[in-house]
Order: structure tokens, then sequence, then C-alpha cells
């Protein structure tokens, strides 16, 4: 059994060490997030965080991240409550097939994670390994910068508030 | 003497549907005319039922739309079953961008007739006036107050009546919820990982298949010892049947183990079979082919040859290109009791299930097939071949259901691929520099072999019971295949245009989003632009002297504004491009303008912009329109800039994305910028595909004006362009047939 952390709640699964992480979060964990995508590390439909950085799952054994959190799509937010990120796609109505777009979103997630305020130019370095084939990429990039100004606006919110507090 | 093949029956279709008042059904009602077959309503709202999938194309939420306005609801209200053969029409394939014109304007129509049928009951009941009534937020209203919700007007049978034409339709001038840029239903499911793919369905006893494919086209297994697989964890069963082998296992990853342990354990005899790529378009203009005229006219004085001008001729080329989606195909089958079900991302479950049951051998009526959202398809990609694979499967596993997952390798090597497509063209300018004569031959293989019977499916040609291929036939005009949109809507008084279709099919083939308009509005506009050069003439003015229809030169216009097409000042290395085409000549117009520079150090292209307008008629979800568009214009650039199949004589080398490379985010335009010409009230007009030749000559258009060398070979690849600006390096690549050019 190896033991993981996924979406913050811990798991032991009896898959075979080497299963790279995607068959179990889809199988064994019954989790949609992440895609089947290639299977190869070359299009990101597979893409979750491991701690804070964008992996592809599909290329990461479990038995290499035992005990390490992992966060997929699901782990962003639900319906009632969806997260920034998820719901700055919605805003721009980024998606057409949508099958890459968990993928995208954990991409972006990581990015504004170690990025407060990412340049245009980081936010498409960022977003590289994932393809998307609809053509929704401009759709995605402005996704991705609602979020990213959302987020400092609850920062700037949070900030004002501490600060009326204080005063 | 003027002989028209592609525009006469349809318009005349065209103007009946308009008036709604003929005799004709409008939409799909003509072929599933009863209207309970579209629209039901009961204490659980109302339920809408279309032949048409969710392809990623925002339908759905189109569809609601539709509705919604037509019975004074909330879209939340409705709720939408599509493309079931156990519940909904058939309505044949989701392709071609017939989902509006078809489904479309058949459930507006259905949803307009029901809300006269519930008026006419409730004006009974009330004993008011039916004039004095008021379809009102799923209620009938009085002028007094009293309401009585539809639910409570209807018995099963209300609805179980034909349509009617001539319904009348709400006033487009009063639109509440049409028009609007609804936001689409399924995008939340997406964003927030629920089950919504066919990848996501995980029925009890559910086991997981993967099909070993033969090496290449030709190939047939000569032995295989499936021993030491069986051993393997997991393994229930290897499937081998002739020269089709699978395995299924409890688990995915089992199942992927087993099938590479399978596929090591294969033996296969090979034989060559594909042309050379280096020569490809020399083979193609010599494959056998029987000609398919498409329109001829001659000038009304008989004259040829004899305008005066100048006469240009070449050639433009694509080669064969993916559909790439980012899913490989997957199905589920389940064999129970002598009944077969097949859940599938299929664009046509009814003609699916015609050949699932030829393949099984069960009769049609014990076959079901539920469509399930994939990954965007483009087209015949292999959804109806990952069908057939879990049928085959589940034929031998009774009572389990058997998902079958294909490999990124499966999707990429045995996809059928958008045709190779070599287009000449003659063209001359009169001395007022106006098009006086045009002639122009395009050639390719069949642009669908969808199924069709049981053959069309792949998995089929290499069971023992072997079934080839089907023999290939032309789609006819006025849609057409590889001679869609050969026929130019300029007014061209001396024409010619014929199609060589090309029976033999060395690659396989079908349908790749706009088919033939791809190759065909990529020549006739670059030529476009090399006549407007050679007649010293702005490249849209020589356009709109040649177009009769205003709302072709409404988007011409549109989009040349947008862009700022005359106050445009080119900087060294930048260029600018244009190109417009209406769909099939008979769908949605759309003109493009593209701006790029290129690195003349090696030949890069960077797309820095495009401008699009499109008339889709009325607009029902104009943002769904936008997104479709920007998503047509990058694929389409996609496709132009970087993509080709690769193969040698043996095998198809382009087996994944390393090896087929597709448009990443460095090459995405900052802007891409969609005008929506709304008409309300006209009829909708397809869309979907509407981008993709535009959008292909616009680019070429515009590196032509960038760099000064005409590429008439698809993909604008770096090296190409170099080479075109370096004829020294053009020599020593081969390229002495002038397909690229300085100009």
């Amino acid at each position: 059994m190896i033991s993981l952390l996924v979406n913050g709640r811990a798991v032991a699964v009896d898959d075979d060490p080497g299963t790279p992480l995607l068959y179990v979060l889809r199988g064994t964990l019954q989790l949609n997030g992440a895609k089947f995508g290639c299977g190869l590390g070359q299009c990101g439909a597979c893409t979750v965080m491991v701690d804070d950085a964008a992996v592809f799952s599909c290329q990461t054994p479990i038995a290499d991240i035992a005990g390490r959190r992992v966060t997929t799509v699901e782990g962003l937010g639900t319906r009632q409550h969806p997260g920034v990120m998820q719901q700055a796609f919605i805003d721009e109505q980024a998606a057409q097939c949508g099958y890459c777009i968990a993928g995208m979103i954990m991409r972006a997630q990581a990015l504004v994670g170690r990025s407060a305020s990412p340049t245009d130019d980081e936010i498409r370095a960022a977003l590289e390994p994932n393809l998307c084939r609809c053509g929704t990429h401009s759709r995605i990039l402005n996704a991705v910068r609602r979020a990213v100004r959302a987020r400092q606006a609850a920062k700037a919110d949070a900030a004002s508030s501490v600060g009326a507090r204080g005063g | 003497m003027i002989v028209s093949f592609a525009l006469g029956p349809l318009s005349a279709r065209a103007q009946r549907r308009r008036r709604g008042a003929d005799a004709a059904l409008p939409g799909s009602l003509g072929s599933s005319p009863m209207l309970d077959s579209w629209l039901r309503i009961d204490a659980r709202g109302i339920t809408v039922f279309t032949g048409k999938a969710e392809l990623g194309q925002g339908i759905q939420t189109a569809l609601i739309q539709l509705v919604a306005e037509e019975l004074a609801v909330e879209p939340a209200a409705i709720t939408l079953v599509a493309a079931d053969t156990a519940r909904t029409p058939n309505e044949g394939y989701t392709a071609g961008s017939h989902s509006m014109q078809d489904s479309g304007t058949a459930i507006m129509n259905a949803a307009a007739q029901a809300r006269e049928i519930l008026l006419g009951i409730a004006a009974e009941r009330l004993r008011q006036e039916r004039a004095r009534l008021q379809a009102e937020r799923g209620a009938v209203v009085a002028p007094d107050g009293r309401r009585i919700a539809y639910a409570s007007l209807v018995s099963d049978r209300t609805l179980h009546v034909s349509a009617e034409p001539g319904s009348p339709l709400g006033d487009p001038a009063h639109r509440r919820v049409m028009g609007r840029s609804w936001p689409r239903i399924d995008i939340p499911a997406k964003v927030l990982g629920e089950a919504v793919f066919i990848q996501d369905l995980r029925p009890v006893g559910m086991v997981h298949a993967r099909v070993v494919r033969p090496p290449s086209y030709e190939a047939r297994l000569r032995s295989v010892d499936d021993a030491s697989v069986l051993r393997l964890p997991g393994v229930l069963a290897v499937v081998r049947d002739g020269s089709y082998l699978a395995v299924a296992a409890q688990r995915e990853y089992q199942a992927i183990i087993a099938m590479e342990a399978l596929a090591r354990a294969a033996r296969w005899e090979e034989k060559g079979s594909l042309p050379q790529q280096s020569r490809l378009f020399e083979e193609l203009a010599e494959w056998p082919s029987r000609n398919v005229p498409v329109a001829a006219r001659d000038a009304a004085d008989g004259v040829h040859g004899s305008h005066g001008g100048r006469t240009l001729e070449a050639e433009y080329r694509r080669g064969y290109l993916m559909h790439g989606s980012i899913g490989p195909s997957c199905a589920i089958a389940l064999f129970d009791r002598g009944a077969l079900t097949v859940w599938t991302h299929s664009q046509g479950v009814y003609p699916l299930r015609n050949a699932l049951a030829e393949l099984s051998g069960l009769p049609a009526q014990r076959v079901r097939c539920i469509q399930v959202e994939g990954s965007g398809c483009y087209g015949h990609n292999g959804a109806d071949d990952a069908a057939a694979d879990a049928t085959i499967i589940a034929l031998k596993l009774p009572g389990r259901p058997v998902r079958v997952q294909w490999m990124r390798s499966d999707e990429h090597l045995w996809e059928p691929y958008g045709p190779a497509m070599l287009a000449r063209v003659r063209g001359t300018l009169d001395e007022r520099g106006n098009i006086a004569r045009w002639e122009y031959q395009v050639s390719s293989n069949t642009h669908s072999t969808r199924p069709g019977g049981a053959r069309a499916l792949m998995p089929s040609w290499f069971l023992e019971r072997r079934l080839g291929p089907s023999a290939p036939e032309p789609i006819p005009l006025p849609a057409g295949g590889g001679d869609r949109n050969a026929l130019p809507l300029y007014r061209i008084a001396d024409l010619k245009v014929n199609y060589r279709f090309i029976p033999p099919m060395p690659l396989r083939v079908s349908a790749l989003r706009s088919l033939g308009a791809h190759l065909n509005v990529f020549a006739i506009e670059s030529f476009l632009d090399e006549l407007a050069r050679a007649g010293r003439v702005d490249p849209i003015d020589l356009r709109v002297r040649h177009l009769d229809d205003p709302r072709a030169v409404a988007v011409i216009r549109t989009a040349a504004e947008r862009f700022g097409w005359r106050k445009y000042r080119r900087l060294d290395g930048r260029g600018k491009g244009f190109a417009f085409a209406r769909y099939k000549n008979l769908a949605a117009y759309l003109a493009a303008a593209i701006e790029v520079s290129v690195d003349r150090s090696d030949g890069t292209v960077r797309v820095l912009r495009v401008v699009a307008a499109v008339d889709s008629g009325e607009a029902v979800n104009p943002d769904g329109i936008r997104n479709q568009i920007e998503g047509g214009i990058l694929q389409a650039l996609s496709w132009s800039l970087f993509e080709s199949v690769k193969f040698d004589r043996m095998h198809i080398t382009s087996r994944d994305w390393a090896s087929y490379p597709i448009l990443h985010f460095k090459d995405v335009p900052r802007s891409i910028e969609v005008e929506v010409l709304n008409r309300p009230g006209h009829p909708f007009l397809g869309t979907g595909e509407a981008a993709q030749g535009p959008a292909a000559a616009a680019l070429a258009n515009a590196v032509a004006d960038a760099v000064q060398v005409r590429i008439r070979e698809l993909p604008l690849t770096a090296d190409r362009i170099r080479a075109a600006m370096t004829p020294s390096i053009a020599l020593s690549l081969g390229a002495k047939d002038g397909s690229n050019a300085r100009v």
C-alpha cells in the first residue's frame, strides 16, 4: 500500500508502485480532473500539482510521491464555491471541448502560487507544455490574467481591511 | 450559356425555409415530424431532444436558448437529451456545420408550435380569447392574472402531433434569450472536474481493454505467444481474431502493461504501400482519377483567351492533416442478454448503430448507441473505430462493460487524415484589371469514409472475416467534399471548375473540419492576391469588385475597417493579408485580416494579430460564435504553419506530438478579434468550419506581403519560407515546380 495525500485527504492505494499517478487518480480514486492525453509528457492534459509544482501525472510513478501533497482540479473548488482560477475560466468562457482545461487550470494554479503578478510572457511560458486543439488559447490566457487580477484584488482587500482594523 | 452545378437547388430551398409558410417542414422536422420526438413537457420541466452531439462547439446551450425564447421560459428550466438511438431523433451526423441549420431550426419551430398548442388549450380552460393570453415564465397567463403552468396543460399525448409548417416564430425585434451570449451550460462541470467525458464513465464491473495495432496498414499477424501475457497481473483475456489483437484487464494500467507485452510477443508480416513523401504531389497528379464537373460558365460573347490582360497560373498544395484530438478515442460497450449498448463520442449514433449491427451480426434493434462527450474531434477521427474495438472485445466478455481507450499512437497512426490536396488555377485579367477568365482544378481523395457499414470501421479490416475498406465516393454538391468551396463566390463570366476525384487511398482519409474548403479557399484567396498584385489593385478592392452579395461585402468591409487595412503602415519584415469565403457558398460568411512578422534570418513566421468578421445569419449565442471562430482561426493557423503527416514507404512516422508538432502558446497571436454581424430573423448559417480556409489564405497573403515570397504549399514552415527567400537554397531543396516563388 502506498499513502498519498490527495486534495487534502489521506488515502492508501494498493496499485503497483510503478503505476503512474494518472491511473491511480482516475481509476482507484475515481477522480476526473486529470486526463489521459498522450502518456508521454507531451500534452499536459494530465497536469496536477505535487506539493506546489505542476507535474505530468502520466509520468509520475506513485512510488515517487508517497506522502506528498497532490492537488487535482477537484481540489480547487466546488459548484457552490469554485476556486478563483476555475471561476476565471467560467467568466472568460475559456473552453470549447474542455478536455485540456483541467490541465491548463492546474498549470496556471502552480504559476500563480509561485508568482503573484506574472507578466504576459511568463503566463505563456508557464502554459507552454500544455496543448489545446480547439484553439481556445487566447481565452485561456485571458482567464489566467483575470485570475491573477482577482487574486491581487482579494489580497488588496484583505490588506486594507487589516489596515482598517489596525487603524 | 450558364451551367451552374453548385448553387441552383439549394438557394431555392433556403428561400422556402426562410418564408416558413411553405409545405416543407423546417430543418430536421422533415425527417422526424412528431413534436414529442423533439420536446416534452411534464411536471419535471421541459426536455428537449436533439440528434446532434455536443462536440465542444456549445450546441447544447444554443439549442436551449431557442426553446427558452419560443416557449418563454428560463434556460435553466430546460433539460437537453442528445444523440441516443433509444431516445432522440435520427439527425445523421453532427457534421458539416449543420447543427443550427437542421436541429436548431427544427427545435425552434417545434417549440413555437408547442407554445401555440399550449395557448389554445389554455384559452379553452380559461374561457378566454386566445389572443389575450400570454406565454410567460413557463405558464399561460390571462389578462386578469390567472395563470396555468404548462405542465398542467399537457397530457402525454398533447405534443404527440405532427409538426406543421408556418408556426409563428417569436418577433426577431424582441428577443429575450436569443442573440445573447448565454454562458455555456457545459463549462462549469468541465472546469470543476466533474464526470463529463466518456473517459469519466465508470459502470459497475467495468474492465479496461487495449488494442495491439498492426505496425502498418497492410500488416498481417503471423503469430503471437500470449501465454506470458495471460499470466500478468489483472489480465482477464487476450482477444485474437485474424490479425486483430487486444487484451482486457481489471485495471487500466494493467491493461497498458499487458498491451506492451502483447505487442512484444506479436510477429507481423508487413508490406510497403505508401507513396514516396518527397514526390507526393507529383504522384497525386498521376493517380487514377475521375472528373467531377463543379461549374462551367461561358462568357456571353463566347470569346476566349483574348481578354487582352495578363494570364497567371499557379499550383497550391497541402499534405495530409490530422484531427489530433487531445484525448485519444474511447468507447465502452456492454454485451448483455443478446443486446449491445455502446457509449461513444461518435458524431453519428444512428449510422454507427447500423455499422455495429453489421459488425456484430446483431439486428439493429438490439444495438443502442449513446453519445457521451469526448475530446474535440473536428471531424471523423477514431471515435467510431473505438466503438468497434469495444464491441469486438465486449462480444467476447459478455456481461462486462468493456472500456477501450486508444493510446496516443493509436490516434496518430490510425485516425483517418484530412486528404492531401492539389489545386491548379489559371486566371486572366482583362485590360481594366478585372478577372475575365478562371480555370480551376482540384485533386484529392474522398473527404468522407464515415460509416457507412462495418467496412468503414477500421478494426474490421483485420478480423478473420476480413472486411476491406469500402469503395470511396465523392460527396455530392452543393456541399461537396474535395470540391467544397472550389467554386469562387466571385462574379467571373468565363469560368471552369473541375474536381479530379482520386479513388485510391494509400493513407486512410476522411472528413476533417471544412473538408476541401481549407485548401480550395487557400488556393482561391491566395491566387486572388496574386492577381491583385499583377493588376496593381488593392486585394480587397479586387474582391469587392467581383462580389454581388451585400452580406459578403459587409463582412469584408467590417474586417478591413476593424483591422485598419487602409491606414496600415508596414514595418520592415511585417505584412498584412486578407481573405474571404462563404463556407460551402451557402453557410456563414467570413472575412479575416492577419498581420505577421517574418524573421528574414530564419524564415520564422509570427502571427501578430487577427481580425475576423462573420455573418452566421441570426446569431443565437454571439460569444459561442466568437469562440468557434477564434478556435477555427487558431486551428487553421496550426495546420497552415506546422502540420503535415509524415510517412515512409511502409509506416506513418507521425506517431506523437513530437513527430507531429502543432501550435503552442508561444505561437498564439497577441490579439484575435471576431466581430459577429447579427442578422435577427434570418436563417441560421453553419459557422463551425467557416474560418479554416480564410485563416490559411490570409496567413499566406500576409507572409507574401511581408517578405515578398509566395508560398503555395502548406504548411508555411520556416524552412520553406527561408528557402523561398534564398533562391540558391530553393534549388538545392528541389523546388523545381515553382510552387513557391519570389513575387
